[in-house]
């Protein structure tokens, strides 16, 4: 949990969030490179989820593996749903849902590897 | 003729849930889903250690879902739900926030709303007045 994809996660998901806020700042709606960028760091949450739980699976269990799935889900759906609500709005509204669900993320990642480094004994 | 306003002046009727206000959706969203979740596990693995702490937690929970709900839904019972549920928000936070810093003793275990939401980068603090800000703004016409 703690390798470098997590740190290359967190490290795409701050800059595209402070894009994004730019992009706002400039009032611009999300264009389609912009969602396509989302759908892209989607997919690089979705492998991180995948290590992640392949990790779950053969190697050590955090000792709190309840709620270390319950943020592993939350971690997986949080992008595409910061997505589906951007496209519902093109304005800068949606520029602005891209970059506050992107910096939510890396918050999610840490606290994710907070609970994988205490592996129950 | 048409309005010859171009679309950037939002009209009056608008949904409260769109705009600015589809980010607030998220938010309280994310909040519903963090609260509810966080209160979940509390109440399901640990009661006895704290129970006023964990019953405010999952009171804030449902606070939080009811201004999702309220957002999402609109109109005037959407916005009656959203008014009342960013009120409670903002007193229980301000309230919750006092106590948590003068009665440490209640409070062992944080809830959103300890320290006025210190935990959580003073949101909770500051979302109920941004959300009370937003439906003010886009409050029925005068008639």
């Amino acid at each position: 949990m703690n390798g470098p994809l997590s740190t290359a996660t967190i490290v795409v998901a701050l800059l595209l969030g402070v894009w994004y806020l730019i992009r706002c700042a400039l009032d611009r709606a999300p264009s389609n490179t912009d969602l396509w960028a989302m759908l892209g760091l989607s997919a690089l949450v979705a492998v991180l989820v995948v290590v992640a739980v392949v990790g779950l699976i053969t190697g050590d269990r955090p000792s709190d593996s309840t709620t270390f799935i319950g943020y592993l889900i939350t971690t997986v759906a949080f992008a595409p749903v910061g997505f589906y609500l951007a496209r519902l709005e093109p304005t800068r509204w949606g520029t602005l849902i891209l970059g506050v669900a992107c910096l939510v993320l890396p918050v999610l990642v840490l606290r994710l590897q907070q609970i994988a480094e205490a592996t129950g004994g | 003729m048409a309005d010859p306003t171009p679309a950037r002046t939002r009209p009056r009727d608008a949904a409260i849930g769109t705009g600015a206000g589809r980010v607030l959706l998220l938010v309280y969203g994310i909040f519903a889903v963090s609260a509810g979740a966080r209160a979940g596990v509390q109440i399901a693995t640990k009661f006895a250690e704290a129970p006023l702490a964990f019953l405010l937690s999952a009171f804030a929970a449902l606070v939080y879902i009811a201004a999702t709900i309220g957002l999402a839904v609109g109109g005037t019972r959407g916005r009656l739900i959203a008014l009342t549920s960013c009120s409670i928000e903002l007193v229980g936070v301000l309230v919750v926030g006092t106590l948590s810093l003068l009665d440490k003793e209640a409070f062992p275990d944080a809830t959103v709303w300890s320290g006025y939401g210190s935990g959580y980068g003073y949101v909770p603090l500051v979302l109920p007045v941004i959300g009370l800000w937003w439906l003010w703004r886009n409050r029925p016409g005068d008639r």
